[in-house]
């Protein structure tokens, strides 16, 4: 677990066969579920930027057609389908695109309150190679309320195209999460990309993600103060770190969630999840690990 | 038990939202700033370290010298009008053959065709009527009429949302937005609008200040919607273009049709300003607008979708609410009250409201019998004039839907039943300026959870519209 690399396999460092390091092979494992969402073993949420091909791989993933748009503000509302890959099914939540998730305006807070209070078992970024700086931005939002992350660098073609290489394995060990690149208009990447939330879904791969830098002390005994009594009144809540320091910045919306209960509410949901990963994990082994 | 843990619990909420604030007193930086700028500072640092261009200093792309064109001052309104005329153009030329085509299978064989059939089954006259001279046929009409614009105009629009061309749109108007004092990302959804207002009105979701976001739901309706568009063509095309030698006619149409949606822009600026001054009063916030990059539109599969998710939607959605239409207006000429029929003591009513704004009584009651959708306006006010008029050579009998060959025909029928061009003109300007359907408004209603927000989205341009076809009228009238 604590090998750095372990978190950097992707596809072709677990597959074995000739047979399995083919992309068409590992593409054929998938299967459109379309928008039968029960039975899952795992909830996959896209977050992204807008504009960044969220919606496309959407599509692509779930069989579904989502409308997509080349404009920012396309999908404002949450759009939900299936898909199964090596014999897990998997629930997709395509989130609204967003640059940041510390405003207020609805469509942000549909994004955070899903990655907040939902705590889908993977949490994919889709972000927009051309534009990487400013995609890393949400990138380490997201890091700050959930771990486990994959990155998926997509527009690797347009990036290619304006002279752009992007280095997705610095990348993975800047950020300490799985990082895919894709092109996901033509399919590229997919099978990579499936295989890392595959990984981290069954937590075959551990996310050790970077954090921000420490605050400043005069803020460090507030943070802990804060984290302390959050654990113990939600003592399920996963990033109390993050919600504290929302706390200490004066996020009207936080406060409303703990003013009507709400974040009580969402904590203890999450028992849900966890009960299909308890589900997932009994199964028995994937045919390929009896390979390896 | 539950009850003293809840207790518990509450105080301890109580105690954790007290330490926030004594912190949050204590702490004297924007902390909120802070963790934004390390934030950015770190994602700048990793992206230096992962991504390396081959490309020496930044020559202007193609998209930037794109950009400068259809973003200039100068030019990129007049682009921007060229496109959407161009757009309308193609729609209105090129739907004339085939809605000939499925109006003389649908309508001119295959009604009296289902007619002899139910005829040899023995069906009575009452359910002979209702099913297929009032169901049938408005459904026929629906389908001949919306089918080829939508499957021509949908595609077009498509691409040119596919190109990445509506951010260019968006960010030309911004300037116009602030200056009404409104949100530039309004431009967004107006342009959503365009397609269905509903979703307009959903897509405010990216406005984060609420009085903004207001101004954008209760603009919304100024955009023609898919459900307006046949109105607009079918209009332009009979009275617009009638007025021009033929070989100019669509051109005259499509430009009528550009100048509508135009007005409406127009009036969203208009009205935008007017509540921003009066009763949401502010100022507009700043925001950042991303033009995305060009992207080559997949043309095949934009093709497949828009006709599946659009124009089959819409056409679903019309022939949905022109069953039970078809079946009302069948029943409303053949119901008696007195000497008339009960559509003829409508229309008879509504007759002198409606000739101060230069319409007519059909007009209004198919206004009416639209709320649910106004995909249903053309075919209702086709059929209303049939039965009030009461012209048997082109009906087969009260309540029918008569048997058009061409356009012509169809315009003929509505001089006959006391349509000018003023008629023609000011349905057009009505049809832009009424009340939004009631999905829309349902839509409104949940967006802003407020029946008083829904009550001024339904009455203000309603109001406007009214008043403005009452100065055309006038205008018309001074002239003639």
């Amino acid at each position: 677990m604590s090998d750095p690399t372990s978190m950097l396999r992707t596809g072709p460092a677990v597959a074995t066969l000739p047979c399995e390091a083919c992309s068409i092979y590992r593409s054929a494992q998938l299967k459109k579920l379309g928008v039968r969402i029960d039975r899952a073993d795992h909830v996959v949420a896209l977050a992204g930027n807008p504009n960044t091909g969220k919606s496309t791989l959407f599509n692509t993933l779930t069989g579904l057609r989502q409308h997509t748009g080349n404009w920012p503000g396309k999908t404002v509302t949450r759009a939900e389908g299936a898909f199964a890959f090596n014999g897990r099914r998997y629930r997709l939540v395509d989130l609204p695109g967003t640059y940041s998730l510390l405003s207020t305006s609805p469509d942000e807070q549909v994004a955070r309150d899903f990655l907040l209070f939902a705590q889908p078992d993977v949490t994919v970024v889709v972000a927009d190679a051309t534009r990487l700086e400013r995609n890393l931005n949400l990138t380490l939002q997201v890091l700050e309320i959930t771990n486990r992350v994959v990155l998926c660098v997509n527009l690797m073609d347009e990036a290619q195209r304006h002279g752009l290489v992007v280095d997705t394995r610095q990348l993975g060990r800047d950020l300490g999460i799985p990082v895919v690149g894709t092109a996901a208009r033509r399919g590229q990447g997919l099978s990579e990309l499936l295989h890392a939330i595959e990984d981290v879904a069954t937590r075959r791969v551990q996310c050790q993600p970077i954090r921000l830098p420490e605050p400043p002390p005069a803020l460090r005994q507030a943070i802990q103060d804060l984290v302390q009594q959050l654990h113990r009144i939600y003592p399920d809540l996963p990033n109390a770190r993050w919600v504290a320091m929302r706390l200490l910045a004066g996020d009207e919306s936080i406060l409303n969630a703990i003013r009507t209960g709400e974040l009580a509410a969402v904590t203890g949901l999450s028992t849900g999840t966890t009960k299909a990963e308890t589900r997932a994990s009994h199964e028995t082994a994937r045919p390929d690990d009896s390979h390896a | 038990m539950p009850e003293t843990a809840d207790k518990a619990l509450s105080s301890e909420v109580a105690e954790l939202l007290r330490t926030v604030q004594q912190y949050r007193q204590r702490i004297q930086a924007d902390l909120h700033e802070q963790v934004v700028a390390a934030i950015y500072a770190h994602a700048e640092q990793i992206a230096a370290r992962a991504v390396c261009s081959s490309v020496g200093p930044k020559r202007p792309t193609l998209d930037q010298k794109i950009d400068r064109i259809v973003t200039s001052r100068l030019w990129g309104f007049p682009i921007m009008f060229a496109l959407f005329a161009l757009m309308f153009w193609i729609t209105i030329s090129g739907s004339n053959v085939p809605s000939a085509f499925l109006a003389e299978w649908l309508v001119e064989r295959g009604h009296p065709w289902l007619r002899d059939l139910t005829l040899a089954w023995g069906w009575p006259d009452w359910l002979r009527g209702l099913t297929i001279d009032g169901m049938y046929l408005a459904t026929a009409w629906v389908v001949s009429v919306m089918l080829p614009p939508m499957a021509i105009f949908f595609p077009l629009f498509t691409l040119l949302e596919d190109l990445g061309y509506l951010p260019r749109v968006a960010f030309n108007l911004d300037a116009l937005f602030r200056k009404a004092g409104a949100h530039g990302k309004q431009a967004m959804s107006l342009m959503m609008g365009f397609g269905c207002n509903a979703a307009g009105v959903v897509s405010t979701r990216i406005i984060d200040s609420p009085r903004e976001r207001l101004i954008a739901i209760l603009t919304n309706n100024f955009s023609v919607c898919n459900g307006r568009w046949p109105t607009q063509f079918l209009m332009a095309t009979l009275f617009v273009g009638a007025l021009v030698p033929a070989p100019w006619s669509s051109l005259a149409a499509a430009g009528a049709v550009t100048g509508v949606a135009l007005l409406g822009v127009l009036m969203t600026f208009v009205v935008s300003w007017a509540l921003s001054r009066t009763v949401l009063k502010g100022q507009p916030s700043a925001f950042s607008l991303e033009l995305p990059p060009y992207r080559p539109p997949r043309v095949w599969q934009t093709l497949y979708t828009s006709l599946l998710d659009r124009t089959i939607f819409v056409l679903w959605r019309a022939v949905v609410f022109a069953l039970p239409a078809g079946a009302l207006i069948w029943l409303s000429a053949n119901v008696h009250i007195g000497n008339d029929t009960l559509a003829a003591h409508l229309v008879r009513t509504l007759d002198p409201v409606a000739i101060w704004v230069g319409l007519n009584g059909v007009i209004l009651l198919a206004y009416v019998l639209a709320i649910p959708a106004n995909e249903i306006v053309i075919p209702t006010i086709l059929m209303l004039t049939v039965v009030v008029t009461g012209q048997p050579e082109a009906g087969a009998g009260a309540g029918v839907l008569f048997e058009v060959e061409d356009q012509n025909v169809l315009r003929t029928l509505l001089v006959q039943g006391g349509w000018t061009t003023l008629t023609g003109l000011n349905l057009m300007l009505f049809s832009l300026l009424h009340n939004p359907c009631s999905t829309t408004l349902y839509t409104i209603y949940k967006e802003t959870g407020s029946w008083r927000w829904t009550l001024w989205a339904a009455l203000l341009p309603t109001a406007i519209g009214l008043s403005i076809c009452f100065l055309t009228t006038c205008l018309y009238r001074a002239c003639t």
